[in-house]
């Protein structure tokens, strides 16, 4: 689990801004074939109305029979039971290959084994290496693409946002008095206890606590510096502990407090129960939101299996199943309104108060420029 | 030809290990993302996160060479007029050749489960009311890290440097005693010239023993990247920040750069203390 908290749950900050940048890709040109209905190849379909509808994209994703994942964790935002459920529901069989593969690792596994049937047939990608890896994807549009908020998904169906979730911090009810604020982290009770969750200017996680801290400390999206400077108050005060927190640090008590994904903290909170009380905590004001990027392979050896699991994942069905392991699926503000989702599941994720922030690219390069001058400075 | 090909295996090794990868961060360090020639990573060096983390690895390198050299040395002295073959001798250099190789991921972990908030030791003072888990002292490149370092610097000096210590005859001793000479003359003409190559030398092989060392850094600390490997590291592995590839080859070449300044200084000391120890 920890390798992936770090490996995963860094890349997930910047997801949003790949939308944004691979807007600009333009669309392949359709070309006629014999596999679906409607005269269209499965492999240059951009919705599954290219193919003759739903009906139609099973038979093809059928006849192909495999579809090939990679990089998915079974324990990560429950992974294990999508792949299970969509196995039963369509009869195919998926491939499961490198579980704990880092995005880097999928886009390389793409390129090593084009052409043969082994390679991935869909990535799911955080945000920077999603943007730049745009090229590699084929443009889908999903049954319900429109419910995806607009900033949340390439225009053309490029890659799409698929689930995420909000920077937390998670700490040990039982050591330390529950943070009201990030302010309250200053405070003496937490000297040497504050882990962030990788250097930001190498991990999603610690790139989106840094953001996180600087709203809550008056900073915008536009300038972080708050957020720096307040990790140096922290630094100075002996409360900020350089530790890259994983599983087994939170597990032995290492890392009372930590800064990382909502969902990453939740899952700790559920598989420490028992043991240990590991509460998830929204700072009020200061919510940062990341999501990874779901897209199709262009040169996927099952293009109707690969557009069919993008149609299972974007269902009620599959989107609950995400929120089931604790992550927020894309759609679920509109099916909170269309009274589809698994309210149980709903309820169980940490309040978030305030309205969401996610960073523009330009916003995100900005950032990035400020943390590579400042942040060793800041903590050094 | 045939003393040629019984180097060839040598030739074609260093070739592959060192010639190459070389030859690739050299060129690396000059070209851009698309291969185009350039001299931007070269400028990107001025960077001040990159200046500090050059300087603090040159120091870390430095004081843990001269401690671990002056620390070992004389842990070598020392061993070396034990009894010959004795246990006390033979306990103590497999114990350093052990502690030597001892470093990495396994070194910091040993440190993080003495010294750290749920270490053996700091819950052990703890019983007696002193409170030591609520610093970070370990987690600083100029204090855990310097500790830890010349902790494997130590056992190395005594190992590379015994043999020349061994090689002091007892006679040379005896001969200059009987020449009238006192323990200082000894040592200021007879030992000190004898060793002082083999001493610099040393200290060198732990200065780019320390200078080079990433898995220990990595594993102590995980935030700021203080340490210039730990910043190659940063520019191959970033998730935020991609590209920056060739930024990362041209602070290899930089480290290259000090080393061979080093080693210079290394050449030419060496000379100058030959000279100024044999006159």
């Amino acid at each position: 689990m920890k390798t992936r908290m770090t490996r995963r749950g860094g890349v997930a900050a910047l997801a949003v801004v790949t939308l944004i940048s691979i807007g600009a890709c333009s669309p392949p040109t359709k070309s006629t074939g014999s596999t679906g209905t409607a005269g269209v190849k499965a492999s240059s379909a951009t919705s599954a109305t290219d193919l003759g509808g739903m009906a139609a994209l099973v038979d093809a994703a059928k006849k192909e029979g495999t579809l090939n994942v990679i990089a998915l964790p079974p324990d990560w935002a429950n992974y294990g039971e999508i792949i299970k459920g969509f196995q039963a529901k369509y009869g195919l069989k998926v491939n499961s290959a490198q579980p704990d593969a880092s995005s880097a690792d999928e886009i390389t596994a793409a390129k090593n084994l084009k052409g043969q049937s082994k390679a991935p047939d869909v990535f799911d990608l955080g945000g920077a290496v999603a943007s730049a890896n745009t090229t590699m994807f084929a443009p889908y549009k999903v049954a319900t693409f429109n419910d995806i908020p607009a900033l949340l998904k390439d225009a053309k169906g490029l890659g799409v946002s698929d689930y995420g979730g909000y920077m937390s911090i998670g700490y040990d009810a039982g050591k330390v008095p529950a943070p009201k604020t990030v302010t309250d982290l200053l405070k003496p009770a937490y000297k040497g206890k504050v882990a962030l969750n990788g250097d930001p200017t190498k991990a999603g996680a610690g790139f989106s606590g840094v953001v996180m801290t600087a709203l809550s400390q008056g900073g915008t999206p536009n300038d972080i510096s708050k957020g720096v400077d307040f990790f140096k108050a922290l630094k100075t005060a002996g409360n900020f502990l350089p530790i890259d927190p994983t599983g087994a640090t939170i597990e032995s008590g290492q890392t009372p407090v930590v800064f990382d994904w909502d969902y990453l903290n939740v899952a700790q909170g559920k598989k420490l129960k028992g043991t240990m009380n590991w509460k998830t905590f929204i700072p009020a004001g200061a919510v940062v939101g990341g999501y990874y990027v779901q897209a199709i392979n262009k040169d996927a050896p099952h293009p109707a299996a690969a557009r069919l699991w993008q149609e299972y994942l974007y269902s009620d069905e599959g989107q609950n199943l995400w929120l089931k392991g604790g992550a927020r699926p894309v759609r679920e503000k509109a099916m909170v309104a269309a009274g589809t989702i698994d309210k149980a599941a709903h309820a169980a994720l940490p309040k978030a108060v305030g309205t969401p922030v996610f960073l523009t690219k330009a916003q995100t390069d900005k950032a990035n420029a400020y943390l590579t001058a400042n942040w060793a400075k800041a903590i050094g | 030809m045939g003393a040629l090909l019984g180097v060839m295996p040598f030739f074609t090794y260093t070739t592959i290990f060192l010639g190459i990868p070389t030859l690739i961060v050299i060129v690396g360090a000059f070209v851009d993302g698309n291969g185009h020639p350039t001299l931007g990573n070269l400028s990107a060096l001025t960077q001040p996160q990159i200046v500090a983390a050059f300087v603090h690895s040159t120091v870390l390198s430095a004081v843990t060479a001269v401690l671990g050299a002056v620390f070992g040395a004389l842990l070598a002295y020392a061993v070396s007029t034990a009894h010959e073959g004795g246990l006390l001798r033979r306990l103590i250099t497999s114990l350093c050749g052990v502690l030597a190789q001892f470093g990495g991921v396994t070194l910091a972990f040993a440190f993080i489960a003495t010294f750290s908030i749920q270490g053996f030791l700091t819950l052990w003072v703890k019983k007696f009311g002193i409170d030591l888990a609520s610093t970070t002292w370990l987690y600083d490149w100029d204090k855990g890290l310097m500790l830890v370092y010349t902790y494997f610097q130590i056992p190395l000096m005594l190992i590379v440097f015994l043999p020349a210590v061994e090689g002091l005859r007892p006679q040379w001793r005896e001969a200059a005693e009987s020449l009238g000479g006192s323990t200082w003359h000894y040592w200021r003409h007879v030992a000190g010239p004898i060793l002082a190559p083999s001493f610099i030398g040393a200290m060198l092989l732990l200065f780019t023993n320390a200078f080079s060392a990433y898995a220990t850094a990595m594993a102590l600390i995980s935030q700021g990247s203080p340490l210039i490997s730990q910043q190659i590291g940063n520019t191959l592995s970033s998730e935020v920040i991609l590209g920056q590839e060739n930024i990362g080859k041209a602070m290899a070449l930089g480290m290259v750069a000090i080393v061979a300044v080093v080693m210079t200084l290394y050449v030419v000391l060496e000379r100058r203390t030959t000279k100024w120890l044999g006159s």
